[in-house]
């Protein structure tokens, strides 16, 4: 392996160590935040409940990830692509 | 952890690990990969009826973070992708047609089974033996290729049909093919993925490579950009059901997030004929459960 190889691998384990906290974070924050809502959301509103689940699920992939990258940018780091 | 909606205790470390798993082999396969978590969900106690969504829940957001990362290195036919929906979509409404059909001629459960464990086996077999004689064909030639057919017949065949209108993938290397063949590929997968009730990763790889000529590791991207789609139609019809709990779904996506990044980049340090004969042993798995499950008269998942 050579070294910038190695520097990209090293790069996108920061990358993920970066995004598992930022997912961890976003999961307490909704089960703190929103887990009472949701609960009665889903005995009372079905409709209301599937949409809000689907967007709290596309959320925690692509807003998560936008914030990733924004972070290793400025950390000044290389994106493995 | 208690989780309200599904009514069940569970170690949230125990489904961070399951989404972990299988987001590596979502990443790296392009499969949603709903065969293995399915049992594993129902293993911890979860009712049937919320693994299904839940399941669906968890893939839908393991499959953007896989595609994005599939997207950026280059793995993603976006043209490809959208075509193979619409087609895809009939297909899934024509296979549970199918369905009903059977059903009213009862014996449901048994056709669909060995159905599912015939096609599994023969996609498992072809793959591999495929693939293995790939790997010997770049050995022997020592071709200095990322990837290689090394049974290009049908391909051929599919690329030889001329009917008008002709579209061209750059984004897959393919120059010319009837809208009609990648149109009838998707509605392939679609028909029986609505027949055997499952998504369709699996059945629709391999069917992008020996059917339509994608390169393997564009087959796989392109595969989990349409599970995006399919999944989250599946997330919205079962959550109206009450077949969704989200808080497991977000728990499991806590782990798949991260495996779906590793599966995804992994498949950069693997020609594709490595990662096809190591997909080969995916639908063994499926169809070994399958068997199982019709031997123990239908319990479980």
């Amino acid at each position: 392996m050579d070294i910038d190889s190695s520097k990209i691998i090293r790069n996108f384990l920061i990358e993920l160590v970066v995004y598992g906290a930022l997912v961890v974070a976003y999961f307490i924050l909704v089960l703190r935040s929103l887990g009472g809502w949701l609960t009665s959301l889903y005995d009372n509103n079905l409709p209301v409940y599937s949409i809000v689940a689907l967007v709290l699920i596309v959320v925690q992939a692509v807003f998560l990830e936008k914030v990733t990258s924004f972070l290793i940018e400025r950390l000044g780091l290389e994106r493995l692509e | 952890m208690e989780f309200p909606i599904a009514g069940v205790t569970i170690n949230p470390l125990v489904l961070i690990a399951i989404g972990f798993l299988v987001g590596i082999l979502g990443g790296f396969f392009g499969v949603g990969g709903g065969f293995l978590a399915g049992p594993f969900l129902f293993w911890t106690g979860v009712p049937v009826n919320i693994v299904v969504g839940t399941d669906l829940a968890h893939m839908t957001g393991k499959s953007i973070v896989a595609s994005n990362r599939h997207r950026t290195l280059g793995h993603v036919d976006l043209k490809l992708g959208v075509i193979m929906i619409l087609g895809t979509v009939t297909g899934v409404e024509l296979g549970a047609q199918l369905i009903e059909l059977f059903e009213e001629m009862g014996n449901v459960d048994l056709i669909v089974g060995i159905s599912y464990v015939i096609i599994l086996l023969v996609i498992s077999a072809f793959t591999a033996w495929e693939s293995i004689r790939a790997i010997r064909m770049i050995r022997s030639e020592s071709l200095d290729v990322k990837d290689v057919l090394a049974f290009q017949n049908i391909t051929k065949r599919m690329h030889g049909i001329k009917l008008w209108p002709m579209v061209s993938f750059p984004g897959s290397g393919i120059l010319s093919v009837s809208l009609w063949v990648v149109l009838g590929v998707g509605l392939l997968s679609g028909v029986l993925a609505g027949f055997l009730g499952v998504g369709g990763g699996f059945l629709r790889m391999p069917l992008l490579v020996y059917l339509i000529g994608v390169p393997t590791h564009v087959a796989v991207g392109t595969d989990l950009f349409e599970i995006v789609f399919s999944s989250g139609y599946g997330t919205i019809t079962h959550a109206l059901k009450g077949n969704v709990d989200i808080f497991i779904a977000l728990v499991m996506h806590t782990g798949a997030a991260i495996g779906a990044q590793i599966g995804a980049v992994s498949t950069r340090f693997f020609a594709g004929p490595r990662i096809r004969l190591l997909f080969s042993a995916l639908p063994l798995i499926g169809a070994i459960l399958v068997i199982i499950r019709l031997i123990s008269g239908g319990e479980g998942i």
